[in-house]
């Protein structure tokens, strides 16, 4: 944890970090007895023709729930459907948690071999929609059409996390073809890579437009790169997408690359591990391998009390239970001991204005927190720019009374959202 | 599932700088050491005791507050400490007990707790206490009358006061360096200008007050003496005489600070701290107070939520839709 300095009287500066040019360490995770895969539909959408328990999977293989044109899932393994359930997810979300036994003799399934590769837009929804780093490459995929400029994040959204660096220094050549396999997908007209100055050289041997990034939290979000890089700024309330800009990790690249240049489905994601004492280690693991196997092969233990965070230590998520698996969109597992974890408060905010000076957004955090506090969302998003937040978290990072504005942020946008939809529906 | 270990669950960011109101507030306290300890050192006891009793009441206050109100206790916070301890900076070594009791009592409970407790004051509860004491009992705050039994070996006079009724030619009898070094009569801690610098610095270089108010609250004072020296140099003292003398570099540093009562934007901050210091000479030199700087910046606190109102342009607000 990265404590404020003596002499504090600045905004906070938070330094991603930035592996150099020798740096190709990865731990590679021997598959476990078990993977579990998390699907974004509920339990009661699975018909049982297409999936139930006792079913046996292959590698690699495209698994719908309801309808072979529906959304569907990798499996990440060979083996044995052993347990379907509900998983309560993020914000309440209704998910089905899909267990598989997995078996050692590996068979690869065919269909997406079988089906030519050719390396169109339709193949890609239909076999890459969930790559290792875009979950949603479909529907990037989908909307591709209205995009003019795609972003290659070559740097990672949060602190500590060096997956997508580790990409371009270590698997410059499969990042190369794949930015040719994202150009034919997506007719793209504009490509860039997004950089941090270390990788650079290494970044321009792939050939594309490369572009410089202050390696400086939060300048490595969208947005940010949007308005300091692209000279766009997004308008509150808008996407990226919306502008024309879509962004893609540089590891959905260079998966599209294993997935055409070998007639295989990428299963393997590489995330960051970040121990109790901070320390940061690569690590190459299944899609579907629960945190506690990541944990065992580590030797790492953690005790009542700890917390355990997918994703970076500003904008992730914690998890309540171990069994949780990485995703296609875990970019970091951590760990936090009990003893340096710092908790929020309830104390009302004392307008110290610490919050003001972090925002890159310029918000009125300190009145943004005062409305929100008190439910009134609307005026929040009218008056004090609600919607105009990025989601880089250093609001509450430096607030003196420990208020929880982050989520205060993330809860004021939800419930807007939900205010919106139901005036649009009495509408 | 006794063998389930239970993990901690809560919202991100998942760091935190370390900054707490509790390191805020005993950064104050350690930043207003000179200046109480000069104080005391030239008071003896007495001024002591009146520290020691006005922080213990405020304290006091806070915790019956707590409890009459049902709130969590807040008093290990430091914020009443902080309120006791700039209410005892402010006063004559010899204000009697009950004056302290009933200052605290204003500064605490109807300065802050009314309001809903830290954060939620409009005003600078020390300064409400003062500006309260000052108007209800007219010779409390005098510290000619106060002081008058002390012998402290220098022209003892209330600076501001000899100002008001002796006009331009008192100035003479302070040195700068005098002033600066705290020979001059005045509250407990407000006297030792090197000492209010020294605090005032450490805690705008450690960010614990924010940089724009100070600075642009004595620009203000600076400027507008300097206008009014000008204009008639017979009629008003010039402007280092006014930034060392009464309560202006207290104020700068310790009282138009406060968190709650200031703006927080930096066009803001800087127009507070200006403003304050106009308004503190304007009432020096032709007000009917002996020093303005506590209803100067009562009343900035009050435009403070308007002031605050200007602000830089949120990112992506008014940005044509490409």
């Amino acid at each position: 944890m990265i404590k404020k300095p003596f002499f504090g009287w600045g905004r906070p500066k938070l330094k991603y970090p930035v592996i150099q040019k020798h740096e190709t360490d990865l731990i590679e995770l021997a598959l476990g007895k078990k993977v579990i895969v998390l699907f974004g539909k509920p339990c009661s959408d699975i018909d049982e023709g297409f999936l139930k328990v006792g079913n046996r999977v292959k590698t690699g293989q495209r698994l719908s729930l309801r309808d072979a044109d529906d959304e569907y899932f990798i499996s990440p393994a060979t083996g044995t459907v052993t347990e379907i359930s509900e998983h309560i997810g993020y914000l309440g979300v209704n998910q089905t948690s899909i267990s598989i036994k997995t078996e050692k003799d590996e068979q690869w399934d065919d269909e997406f071999r079988n089906s030519g590769g050719t390396v169109s837009s339709e193949t890609a929804v239909k076999f890459l929609g969930r790559l290792p780093g875009c979950s949603s490459f479909a529907s990037f995929v989908k909307a591709a059409p209205t995009l003019d400029t795609i972003v290659i994040k070559g740097i990672d959204e949060d602190l500590l996390i060096t997956t997508n660096q580790f990409i371009i220094n270590s698997r410059t050549e499969a990042l190369k073809e794949g930015i040719g396999y994202l150009r034919r997908i997506t007719d793209a007209k504009r490509i860039i890579l997004v950089v941090p100055p270390a990788l650079v050289n290494k970044a321009e041997e792939t050939g594309t437009e490369v572009k410089v990034v202050d390696p400086v939290y939060p300048q490595g979000l969208p947005e940010m790169v949007m308005k300091k890089l692209l000279d766009r700024t997004v308008p509150e309330g808008k996407t990226c997408e919306q502008m024309g800009v879509g962004f893609i990790s540089s590891e959905a690249v260079a998966s599209l690359a294993d997935a055409f240049g070998q007639g295989r489905i990428p299963v393997h994601k590489i995330f960051a591990l970040i121990n109790k004492q901070g320390l940061c280690v690569n690590i190459k693991a299944r899609i579907g391998t629960p945190v506690k196997d990541v944990l065992g092969f580590l030797d790492i233990h953690t005790y009542a009390g700890d917390r355990l965070v997918l994703g970076g230590p500003m904008r992730g998520k914690s998890i309540y239970s171990e069994d949780t698996p990485v995703s296609e969109d875990t970019d970091a597992i951590m760990i936090q001991d009990k003893e340096r974890v710092i908790l929020y408060s309830d104390t009302p905010c004392l307008n110290c204005g610490e919050c003001v000076r972090a925002c890159p957004a310029n918000l009125p955090v300190n009145m943004l927190v005062r409305v929100l506090e008190n439910g009134l969302y609307e005026e929040a998003a009218q008056e004090y720019d609600l919607l105009s937040c990025i989601e880089c978290g250093l609001c509450a990072y430096v607030c003196v009374a420990r208020i929880p504005v982050y989520q205060f942020i993330m809860l004021g946008k939800y419930e807007f959202e939900k205010l919106k939809s139901a005036e649009e529906l009495n509408a | 599932m006794p063998d389930q270990k239970l993990l901690l669950g809560s919202p991100a960011p998942f760091w935190h700088n370390g900054s707490s109101i509790k390191a805020r507030s005993y950064n104050i306290i350690l930043a207003s050491i000179p200046a109480v300890v000069a104080g005391i050192y030239q008071y003896g006891t007495p001024a002591l005791g009146v520290v020691s009793l006005s922080i213990s009441f405020a304290m006091l206050w806070e915790l019956l507050m707590n409890l009459a109100m049902g709130r969590d206790l807040s008093i290990g916070d430091g914020n009443a400490a902080v309120i006791g301890l700039m209410f005892a900076m402010l006063i004559p070594a010899t204000t009697p007990w009950w004056a302290v009791l009933t200052g605290t009592f204003v500064a605490v409970v109807v300065g802050k707790q009314i309001f809903g407790g830290i954060g939620c004051n409009l005003l600078n509860p020390a300064l409400v206490a003062i500006a309260i004491l000052m108007l209800s009992w007219e010779g409390l705050l005098n510290f000619d009358e106060a002081l008058v039994n002390y012998d402290l070996g220098f022209y003892a006079a209330y600076p501001l006061g000899a100002l008001k009724h002796h006009g331009v030619s008192s100035v003479g009898y302070y040195s700068p360096l005098d002033l600066l070094l705290g020979r001059q009569i005045g509250g407990i801690g407000s006297t030792f200008g090197l000492g209010l610098i020294i605090g005032g610095l450490y805690l705008m270089l450690r960010g614990h007050i924010r940089w724009e108010i100070p600075i642009s609250f004595l620009v203000g004072i600076f400027v507008t003496s300097l206008i009014f020296n000008m204009a008639n140099p017979d009629k008003y003292a010039g402007p280092v005489f006014h930034l060392l003398t009464g309560y202006t570099l207290i104020g700068a540093f310790f009282l138009a600070t406060e968190d709650s009562s200031s703006p927080v934007n930096f066009v803001a901050m800087l127009l507070y701290g200006t403003m304050a210091g106009i308004l503190t000479i304007l009432i020096r030199n032709i007000g009917f107070f002996l020093d303005g700087t506590v209803f100067a910046i009562l009343m900035l606190n009050v435009a403070s939520p308007l002031l605050d109102k200007i602000r830089p342009k949120a990112m992506g607000k008014g940005v044509d839709y490409a």
